[in-house]
């Protein structure tokens, strides 16, 4: 039994282990800091949120301030995957975001049957639709009343 | 003689002088610090331990959710606040104990979910004080966050209704006034450096005697503010709509009875408790944590924390915000508990559980920790003014750890989403209109916040503000038409600022105003975000980017528009980057602006804010990156270096074999720059902030919180938190100035040796 945690993680329940789910390599164990199971880099944030104004000619350019804000990549180790964000000023010590009681989630799963992709709602149809347009046609789980 | 002690006969006689005597009904903390629906009265018991026929709750509901939605549409067609024209209002019924149960099917709830703490304060105060009372015919008003709301500009109108004698449950309509004679036009100060610089502060007092408003106390409140035709317009909106409201609910209650009213209102609320622990239950029991931070008082940059850990354990939820940063003295961005609760309320009904009835019932289930006088649990004596700061903040912090909860769930109630950006980036203006009146108040942009990617599609574009699905960013061409402000830029989305992710966020769009025809007119800004990104990311997606203040000044853009009418591009960058007007000013700035008279023709231009991405960019598929081009919402270098897509500039045909290439070769660019994370914080954590940062909150430790006190960093613990008082930020600018002088003339002194 898999549990799905985030878009980019699991825990194995069996094996008590965090799972990256884009490659399904193995973390570290599910009662430890998923963060300790992969790779961080300390990101510039004018990298990624460019100065838009010229920074020749303006201070505040639509970039955050690097002495003020920087980004925590955090990455799978196994496939690259970026599993997490975090937007931090300098050294401040990253957030441990998750923390889940292992025993009662086993027992809370004792009864329900295996999810392995996340559930997704129906949306009504749209006279236009960004992207491929296909988001509300794909399969319903566990909604009352969803057509098949 | 030294025996203190008093029979009990002058015991009683000394506690009923102290009741008859007391010195100030200051906002209670017993009604303050309860978010929670009161137990049963006896009425509600005897009724609710029969059997209950739901399909008649059901046939009562819907008459009271038409009615509620009838008396809404009064306000929307004829308020006057431009607030009350985009849709921030709303009416609402609550028990007779003053637990909110319902609110109009497009109200902005937040007002509502404020509004039970003035009814509760009535009921326990005034109804039995004999110098006020509670009786048919009674409307009560009230605006003061303090004792219940969101911040001051909202003004409520409360009324009882009575039934064969006996008040069986209370109405209300709010709206988002705006002007309220406080120091700054608008109802917003950010220059409010105590509470008395707010304006208006009404605890809840009877303004309506037997239905009709009385004059004098109209004339009064008319008198205290910039726009009294705007005041007394809206006071009779209100009434009006209540007692259109009102109507309907004596017909529901001659035509099924009063126990048919007072069963549904109470089914109501106690289903929604009922259904929240269940959802709670269904959740993994943990805790998961977020940090969310301001970067500015918006009177100097300073990085405020807010600090949030939600455990769930069964059926318990607990929000625990020890840590956040203290409360500020002498600057307006402080909130009150009550309206904090209120607001991580609307967060969750927007975000989380859109589909449970809109009643503060929703969090009864809820417990809550805070530290004594932090930012958003301010003490009684702190300015509220500008509570928007920490509170936009506080509508969408919940996103990311519920997210986090909700996740496993084999059933949705609604999409996993980013938060939608969280500050309040509209443009606040005052002064004499072109038909010589004076205003103050704000735009409508403070609903055109993009939303956050979410987990089966990207973010709207400006869809709404955090508070409200549903508000509108009304008409331009109707504000030109009161006011001198003139829009040469409305609506066009901000290219590239956008939450990058596998699902992008909605876009926010340029604002590019102006003003004519009035000799007296000036614009303030309140909001943060110019140097630390606010709208947070999700699941490994980018946050959205920061924005400043742009300004033209030393121009007037109307001459140039007639003269050289290609000079003036509807582009806040291409603006700001090219400068094509000769002789003029650029500028840019943190966006919170107290409030500065402007002269004819200047340009002041912000941007509305996108969301927060959501997950991986290199999983977004590259025809959406296409898409994005082609919309106009991204550049190509945006889509070859954030998305690393390879594609033929002309013809937007992706290269499907490079993009992979470019795509693994970026993995593996990652992996190869990434350190592992024990090895990461020995070199990243920090024992504290660093010098330089003017940081407010707890660093590592929730329990230690930095504070900043005149100018001097200091620390403090959780559970005895000092208010901070800031420096006027023009004596810092006058000793940095006076500093330089010194060092100059001592260079001076030292080359003339």
């Amino acid at each position: 039994m898999k549990v799905l945690i985030t878009e980019n993680l699991r825990i194995d329940l069996e094996r008590e282990r965090w799972e990256c789910r884009a490659c399904s390599g193995d973390l570290i164990g599910a009662r430890d800091n998923y963060k300790r199971g992969l790779l961080v880099y300390n990101r510039d944030p004018r990298e990624i949120h460019k100065p838009l104004l010229d920074p020749q000619k303006y201070a505040i350019t639509y970039a955050p301030n690097p002495d003020w804000c920087r980004i925590l990549e955090y990455y799978c180790p196994h496939c690259g995957t970026m599993i997490e964000t975090e937007y931090l000023p300098p050294g401040h010590p990253p957030v441990h975001d998750i923390e889940l009681d292992i025993d009662a989630l086993r027992l809370q799963w004792q009864g329900r049957e295996e999810v392995r992709e996340p559930t997704m709602l129906r949306e009504p149809p749209r006279p236009h639709v960004h992207g491929p347009g296909v988001a509300h046609l794909e399969p319903i789980r566990g909604l009352p009343g969803a057509r098949p | 003689m030294n025996d203190m002690s008093v029979a009990a006969e002058q015991q009683a006689l000394l506690d009923q002088f102290l009741v008859q005597n007391k010195l100030f009904f200051a906002p209670d903390p017993e009604i303050m610090e309860n978010h929670r629906i009161e137990a049963r009265s006896a009425v509600e018991e005897q009724l609710l331990s029969q059997p209950v026929d739901p399909h008649k709750v059901n046939e009562v509901r819907g008459l009271i959710i038409a009615a509620l939605d009838e008396s809404n549409t009064m306000i929307e067609q004829m308020g006057a606040a431009p607030g009350a024209k985009w849709g921030d209002m709303t009416t609402a019924i609550f028990t007779a104990a003053g637990d909110l149960s319902m609110i109009a099917p497009h109200g902005v709830g937040g007002f509502a979910a404020a509004v039970f703490y003035p009814i509760k304060f009535i009921n326990k105060y005034w109804a039995h004080e004999p110098t006020v009372g509670v009786r048919d015919g009674d409307g009560f008003i009230h605006n003061d966050a303090r004792y219940g709301g969101i911040h001051n500009t909202d003004q409520s109108m409360m009324m009882p209704v009575f039934w064969k004698g006996r008040l069986v449950c209370w109405l209300s309509a709010t709206i988002h006034e705006g002007e309220n004679g406080s120091c700054e036009p608008g109802g917003m100060p950010a220059a409010a450096e105590s509470k008395f610089d707010e304006g208006l502060k009404m605890p809840p007092f009877r303004i309506v005697e037997n239905f009709e408003l009385k004059r004098d106390l109209v004339t009064f409140l008319q008198n205290s503010v910039r726009d009294p035709k705007l005041q007394l317009e809206d006071m009779k909106v209100r009434l009006h709509s209540v007692l259109r409201l009102r109507q309907r609910i004596i017909k529901v209650l001659e035509e099924h009875g009063e126990e048919a009213l007072i069963i549904t209102l109470r089914k109501h609320i106690e289903d929604v408790v009922v259904e929240v622990r269940r959802r709670i239950r269904e959740l993994p029991d943990g805790t998961m944590r977020t940090i969310s931070f301001a970067d500015s008082t918006l009177r100097e940059n300073v990085l405020l924390k807010l600090n949030m850990a939600i455990t769930v354990k069964g059926e318990r939820m607990i929000v625990d915000m020890r840590g956040t940063s203290p409360e500020l003295l002498n600057r307006s961005i402080n909130a009150a508990q009550a309206s904090f609760k209120t607001m991580l309320f609307t967060g969750y009904m927007q975000n989380i559980w859109p589909d449970l009835p809109f009643t503060m019932a929703v969090f009864t289930p809820f417990e809550f920790i805070f530290d004594n006088n932090s930012l958003i649990n301010g003490s009684f004596e702190t300015p509220q003014a500008m509570s928007l700061i920490p509170l936009f903040k506080t509508m969408t912090i919940a996103c990311i750890p519920m997210a986090k909860f909700n996740f496993s769930l084999p059933q949705r109630y609604t999409a996993i989403v980013a938060p939608q950006y969280d500050q309040p980036a509209t443009l606040i203006y005052g002064g004499l209109t072109q038909h010589g009146e004076y205003v103050g108040n704000f735009c409508a942009d403070i609903n055109g916040m993009g939303q956050g990617g979410r987990g089966h599609r990207d973010g709207e574009h400006s869809v709404s503000p955090p508070f409200a699905a549903h508000c509108d960013l009304g008409e331009i061409e109707l504000m030109e038409e009161d006011l001198p402000m003139v829009r040469l830029g409305a609506f066009t989305l901000a290219r590239d600022r956008v939450g990058f992710g596998k699902m992008r966020s909605g876009l926010g769009y340029e604002q590019i105003h102006t003003f004519r025809r009035s000799g007296l007119w000036g614009f303030m800004t309140g909001c943060s975000g110019s140097l630390f990104s606010s709208a947070m990311p999700l699941f490994g997606g980018y946050a959205s980017p920061t924005y400043p203040l742009c300004k033209i000044k030393g121009i007037n853009i109307f001459d140039e528009l007639k003269n050289n009418p290609e000079k003036f591009k509807f582009d806040v960058i291409e603006l700001m980057n090219t400068q094509p007007f000769e002789n003029a000013q650029y500028s840019t700035h943190n966006m919170g602006m107290t409030f500065e008279l402007a002269q004819p023709g200047e340009l002041y231009m912000m941007c509305q804010g996108a969301g927060g991405g959501y997950g991986d960019v290199l999983q977004r598929e590259p025809a959406q990156v296409m898409q994005d081009i082609e919309e106009d919402l991204i550049s190509p270098d945006t889509a070859r270096d954030i998305y690393k897509v390879v594609f033929d500039e002309r013809s937007r045909i992706v290269d499907v074999d490079a993009t992979q290439q470019l795509r693994d070769d970026e993995r593996r660019a990652r992996m190869a720059r990434g350190v592992p994370f024990d090895e990461f914080v020995k070199t990243w954590t920090t024992p504290e902030p660093p010098a330089s940062l003017p940081f407010m909150g707890a660093w590592s430790d929730p329990s230690t919180v930095y504070g900043i006190q005149a100018g001097t960093r200091v620390t403090m613990p959780g559970s005895a938190l000092q208010s901070q008082f800031m420096l006027n930020p023009k004596d810092v600018l006058i000793a940095t100035l006076q500093a330089e002088n010194e060092a100059l003339k001592a260079r001076l002194g030292a080359s003339a040796g």
